[in-house]
């Protein structure tokens, strides 16, 4: 019976060619535009680290003289309070995070040298958050300590300098300290960038920075401090500091630590040693007031920073509204194409068919649009993507179609085309038979 | 035209009726607010920024770094660049507005108070006034005994010596205005920390580099600093010698000392073009959806339409034969069209307003002036004729024969 209705829906179909292709490419604009945006909303708001962000904390203290505690904590640590929380060591991984820019080169091929972007953190970064290793691996917490003059690289790195191959071993120069590099990184390109994510309240809504790629280099955090003096950004200083880019000891803030803790009740513990940290720190007359500390999970400090940037959600509702205008729009002209058939249906009715039987002839004929305009709606929606790539924001690159998106791409035109169909069905086949027969 | 007979057609067709009304009530709704923000966006854009925009290059050099000889090659360079026919100013400056990367500083009139009275930004870089061509409205440009080297400033703030403190400032009107309201900014005093700043002269308008906060876009201030971070800002003489000014300057720049990076060359209209970015990609895709709407809305109608004539095509003929002319037929659909789009745009309306608050809330938009009611009805009432127009002639195309087939 649903091969008859299928070859009945095409005949019809190819009957009225017009109002075919005005029904097909309302639904294909309409998916089109709302998988664009929703694939952009899905990849921007996902979870950076599934399986993991239940156990990554973002231990917050506020040496802000001027602040209060009925504020918000500053978003970032000085460096005082990072470094003696990190080596407190009472989280199962912890790791110190700041980034900085330098000139970088490779000093056996004479290149030219670049600009680059370094992260400086400690060993426990790699284990924390899975970083994949294609070649070597980190450094160890007595290397931190030693501040041993080795280098992570990221695999576009690893291509731009040694063409893929495995360069542990290599040498290479950050501003004019020479490293080994002990690692290379696979492909890794968190969405966000949530390590180094802050000050997203300030933002405005615009946060498409965040989605930055990661650093190429990465090296151990006191390493870096050494190699790069004098170019570090603070996130914001109460007073100016002593030296510009020298920030230990600095009355700045520039510093994220992230911890991670496995069980609940250490959750508990962790949250009262950094509550104990500020007290302890207000008592020595180093913070004015210690009673606004915080620690976020990753997920709610992402969400805190509201990651994903207003206009994207802007775009998502937009589209969304303009689905339903599709929608309504399609409805209405299949219950001018179903309605046009009365006599047919009248026919068919007379001859025996069940209300059921049209109604169900109704849906296959809407199906039908709908999976067609779900195939027009899929090109849209790669077409979609394909100009958001051309745009010059830093999340471009991600935007790609991923199986469930693809997938979900043709679920929602066959529910957007069914859902359409149900009311001209149902009034189709409410047709009564003998009205018609009597007027054909 | 008489409009009951239209109406009492309509309560038959009910639900039809309600799905071209609501589709005209949607589309209005958000072509209406799209608009809105389209038009806001466009504003921002076209942001005026008080510097002479198009005719200054900016360059950024990387890792002159720690150097202690870093102000003697900040004058070489200066000097330098100086020399190429074409430039008319140069500065070593700290940043350049909408150049996205600013430095900024809480300000109190009054030593005592306990929070800042606002956040400015810090303009500085000897010769900046004229290079950036700012229009100094009150009171002085700095002077060049004013200026201090910034590294001083720092050693010297560090050392809590007040004395070896900037002392002068130039701030904004709109700043002036914020701080002191009606009175004159000139001679008057505020602080950063507790070094005390008198202004001695007030610039028109000098955006900041970065906009968090619409209103205070305008606060900035112009401290006696020189510059030596490796930032130059070139004045040309027109707007025409850019392009060679720039390459001359890159070439000449290379050959004082080819082991720098150039982070940043470009000019004023690049920078303004890379800030408002996303702006224009947001107004891009709005007028593309706004376009995509009333399109598939028009397209609507004409299906709706079409297919109300073919469904009273006898009626239509009896209609004819009983004496109705063309006109009065292409009428009955017009005025039909008119009734829904009525209808369809006062829902859309209180939808626009209800959207507007939200967005207000979410958004932080301003409110949705009234002059966009008027004007999404009428365009949507005009795209409703035309829609209907196909449709209309093509009943008013059908014969009173038909009247006298098949009843």
């Amino acid at each position: 019976m649903f091969g008859y209705y299928l070859d009945l829906a095409f005949r019809s179909l190819a009957r009225n060619r017009v109002l075919t292709s005005l029904m097909v490419l309302a639904i294909a604009v309409g998916i089109g535009a709302s998988m664009t945006t929703l694939t952009v909303t899905h990849l921007l708001s996902g979870d950076p680290l599934p399986g993991r962000s239940q156990h990554i904390y973002y231990p917050q203290v506020d040496a802000i003289p001027k602040n209060t505690d009925d504020k918000e904590p500053v978003d970032k640590l000085d460096y005082q309070s990072a470094v003696d929380m990190w080596r407190a060591h009472r989280a199962d991984r912890q790791a110190l995070v700041v980034e900085s820019q330098l000139k970088l080169s490779d000093p056996a091929s004479g290149t030219p040298p670049v600009m680059s972007m370094m992260l400086s953190t400690t060993a426990d970064f790699f284990p924390m958050f899975d970083v994949p290793f294609q070649y070597g691996g980190g450094w160890s917490a007595q290397e931190d300590e030693s501040r041993a003059r080795v280098a992570v690289i990221t695999d576009d790195l690893n291509q731009k300098l040694f063409a893929g191959a495995n360069s542990v071993g290599r040498t290479l120069r950050l501003r004019n300290t020479d490293v080994r590099i002990v690692g290379v990184l696979k492909p890794w390109r968190p969405s966000p960038q949530f390590y180094t994510v802050a000050g997203g309240r300030f933002s405005n809504g615009d946060t498409a920075d965040f989605y930055g790629k990661p650093q190429d280099v990465i090296t151990p955090f006191f390493t870096g401090l050494e190699i790069n003096d004098g170019s570090f950004w603070q996130f914001t200083c109460w007073s100016l500091p002593e030296r510009m880019g020298h920030l230990q000891n600095a009355p700045c803030v520039w510093l994220s630590l992230w911890v991670q803790i496995d069980s609940p009740a250490k959750v508990a513990d962790y949250r009262r040693f950094v509550a104990d940290y500020a007290a302890q720190q207000k008592a020595m007359g180093r913070f004015t007031h210690a009673g606004n500390t915080r620690m976020r999970s990753l997920m709610e400090w992402l969400d805190f920073n509201g990651v994903v940037p207003a206009d994207v959600r802007l775009q998502t509702w937009l589209s969304f509204a303009f689905l339903a205008i599709c929608l309504f729009n399609t409805v209405g002209l299949l219950l001018a194409k179903f309605l046009r058939r009365s006599g047919e249906i009248g026919v068919r009715r007379a001859l025996g068919a069940s209300r059921a039987a049209v109604f169900a002839q109704c849906m296959v004929e809407s199906g039908v649009i709908g999976l067609v305009g779900g195939l027009f709606g899929l090109l849209l929606t790669l077409l979609g993507l394909w100009l958001i790539r051309q745009q010059p924001v830093a999340y471009a690159d991600l935007a790609r179609l991923d199986v469930p998106m693809f997938l979900l791409t043709f679920l929602a035109s066959l529910v957007v085309s069914l859902l359409a169909g149900v009311l001209p069905a149902y009034r189709a086949c409410r047709v009564a038979p003998a009205w018609q027969l009597k007027t054909l | 035209m008489d409009i009951l007979p239209i109406l009492s057609t309509l309560r038959r067709h009910k639900i039809t009726a309600f799905l071209v009304i609501i589709e005209i009530a949607l589309t209005c709704a958000i072509v209406c607010n799209a608009v809105f923000i389209i038009s806001q966006r466009l504003d921002r854009m076209n942001m005026p920024s008080g510097v002479d925009e198009h005719r200054l290059l900016d360059i950024q050099l990387a890792d002159i770094g720690a150097t202690s000889d870093q102000k003697s090659r900040t004058l070489t360079d200066l000097a330098a660049l100086r020399q190429i026919p074409g430039v008319s100013q140069v500065a070593s400056v700290r940043q350049v507005p909408f150049g996205n990367s600013s430095s900024n500083s809480g300000i109190k009139l009054d030593t005592t108070q306990k929070s800042e009275t606002l956040s400015a930004t810090l303009y500085s870089g000897e010769n900046i006034v004229p290079t950036f061509g700012v229009q100094l409205i009150a009171g002085r440009d700095l002077l060049p005994d004013e200026y201090l080297d910034f590294d001083q400033v720092v050693r010297a703030a560090a050392a809590k010596d007040a004395k070896s403190m900037p002392h002068v400032v130039l701030i904004t009107q709109k700043m002036a205005e914020r701080l002191w309201p009606g009175q004159q900014a000139l001679g008057k005093q505020f602080y950063i920390s507790d070094y005390p700043l008198t202004v001695v002269g007030v610039v028109k308008e000098l955006i900041r580099p970065s906009i968090w906060d619409e209103s205070a876009k305008s606060y900035s201030m112009i401290l006696p600093m020189r510059m030596a971070h490796g930032e130059y800002v070139i004045r040309t003489a027109t707007p025409q010698d850019r392009d060679r000014v720039l390459a001359a300057a890159l070439a000449k720049l290379k050959e004082i000392n080819p082991h720098r990076v150039v982070l940043k060359k470009r000019t004023m209209d690049d920078v303004r073009h890379e800030f408002f970015q996303d702006d224009r990609a947001m107004a891009g895709l709005l007028v593309g959806v706004c376009l995509a709407l009333l399109v598939v809305t028009a397209l609507g109608i004409v299906g709706l339409g079409s297919f109300w004539v073919a469904q009273r095509r006898r009626q239509i003929g009896v209609r004819r034969a009983l004496g109705a002319t063309r006109r009065n037929i292409l009428n009955y659909f017009q005025t039909e069209n008119f009734l829904l789009a009525t209808i369809g745009i006062a829902v859309g309306m209180v939808l626009a307003y209800g959207i507007n608050l939200a967005l207000m809330v979410h958004y932080e938009l301003p409110r949705l002036p009234a002059i966009y009611f008027p004007v999404g009805a009428l365009s949507l009432w005009v795209i409703g004729q035309l829609a209907v127009l196909g449709p209309a002639m093509r009943a008013a195309a059908v014969p009173p024969v038909v009247a006298t087939r098949s009843v």
